[in-house]
């Protein structure tokens, strides 16, 4: 056991970095959040543009979520969760572009 | 103090000031991930089977005459809000004396997520009242099927914070509250990151 004030000190620096987390978690996803919705808003650009935008956008959103709201942080992490979080994105990945080229296909086929 | 602790679990660790959750905590949390993850499937399922009814309208109304930006942004806003205060309640279980801070962050987060589910509920009646409700056409079906299904999500995660507030009031902040807080976190941000896909491929793709 640590001497209480030992630990005490520990703690604080310990917490001040953890509030960073938060606050630079929640200070990267506000101009992730604005800027899509400002470039819509406006039109500011040309459509496929704004697809490409709004998609990158949300991307970067989700890996900042991941990251600083979920702690999701590869050297640390317990290797479980990776192997999880990696076979449900593979199994994502497949159901939804599988089901969006057969049903789309078909769509076209039959249309 | 970090090299003790070499293997995190996601959400924050409460680490050794709070022994009475140690060694119990990443085997909950891990089966908790599970299920978020298994949660996250049915989601994409339903994200793809919107995708492919999006042109389906049988002759109805379509994305551009339905959503409102407006409101679309106020409750992302609201919503990424209650997770940051989320992650606040959380700083204040792992490092506050006393349950004050830890309540008033609770409620901050069940406020912002009541204002949420106000202005998502708006919508869908409007909605309904122009005739397009979940039996108009397969695209409004997937719609209904999808983001009210968040919707609930995040009504059972209000009312799991009010259970839990409950347990405080009764119990104190003991080791069963702060395990249900550490899994309630994970399933308050993973709601944010669904909706960060709602919103920025339903509402604003469906308005570009």
């Amino acid at each position: 056991m640590s001497p209480r004030e030992h630990r005490c000190a520990g703690d604080h620096a310990e917490y001040r970095r953890e509030l960073r987390q938060y606050l630079w978690g929640y200070g990267l996803a506000i101009p992730l959040t604005l800027l899509p919705f400002g470039l819509v808003r406006w039109l500011a650009l040309p459509q496929h543009g704004l697809y490409l935008a709004i998609g990158i956008c949300a991307l970067l959103q989700i890996i900042v979520h991941f990251r600083f709201f979920l702690h999701i942080n590869p050297p640390r992490q317990n290797v479980d969760d990776l192997h999880l979080i990696a076979f449900s994105g593979l199994l994502l990945f497949f159901m939804i572009t599988g089901t969006i080229w057969i049903l789309t296909s078909l769509a076209v086929r039959t249309g | 103090m970090s090299a003790a602790t070499p293997l995190q679990h996601p959400g924050i660790n409460l680490g050794p000031a709070h022994p009475e959750t140690e060694g119990k905590s990443g085997e909950l949390l891990f089966g908790f991930w599970v299920f978020l993850m298994s949660d996250a499937i049915i989601f994409g399922l339903l994200f793809a089977t919107y995708a492919v009814m999006l042109h389906a309208r049988a002759g109805g109304p379509g994305p551009a005459r339905l959503y409102d930006i407006k409101s679309a942004f106020i409750e992302t806003a609201a919503l990424l809000s209650s997770s940051f205060t989320y992650g606040m309640a959380s700083l204040a279980l792992k490092y506050g004396r006393r349950p004050g801070p830890l309540l008033c962050w609770l409620l901050a987060t069940m406020c912002l997520g009541g204002l949420f589910l106000r202005l998502e509920v708006q919508d869908f009646i409007t909605m309904l009242h122009q005739g397009a409700g979940p039996g108009r056409s397969g695209y409004l079906s997937a719609f209904f099927a999808l983001v009210p299904l968040h919707g609930l999500h995040v009504t059972s995660g209000i009312i799991w914070m009010l259970a839990i507030i409950g347990q405080i009031a009764r119990y104190g902040v003991d080791r069963e509250v702060k395990l249900g807080l550490l899994r309630l976190g994970l399933f308050w941000h993973f709601l944010d990151i669904v909706w960060v896909v709602i919103f920025s491929f339903i509402y604003l793709g469906g308005l570009a």
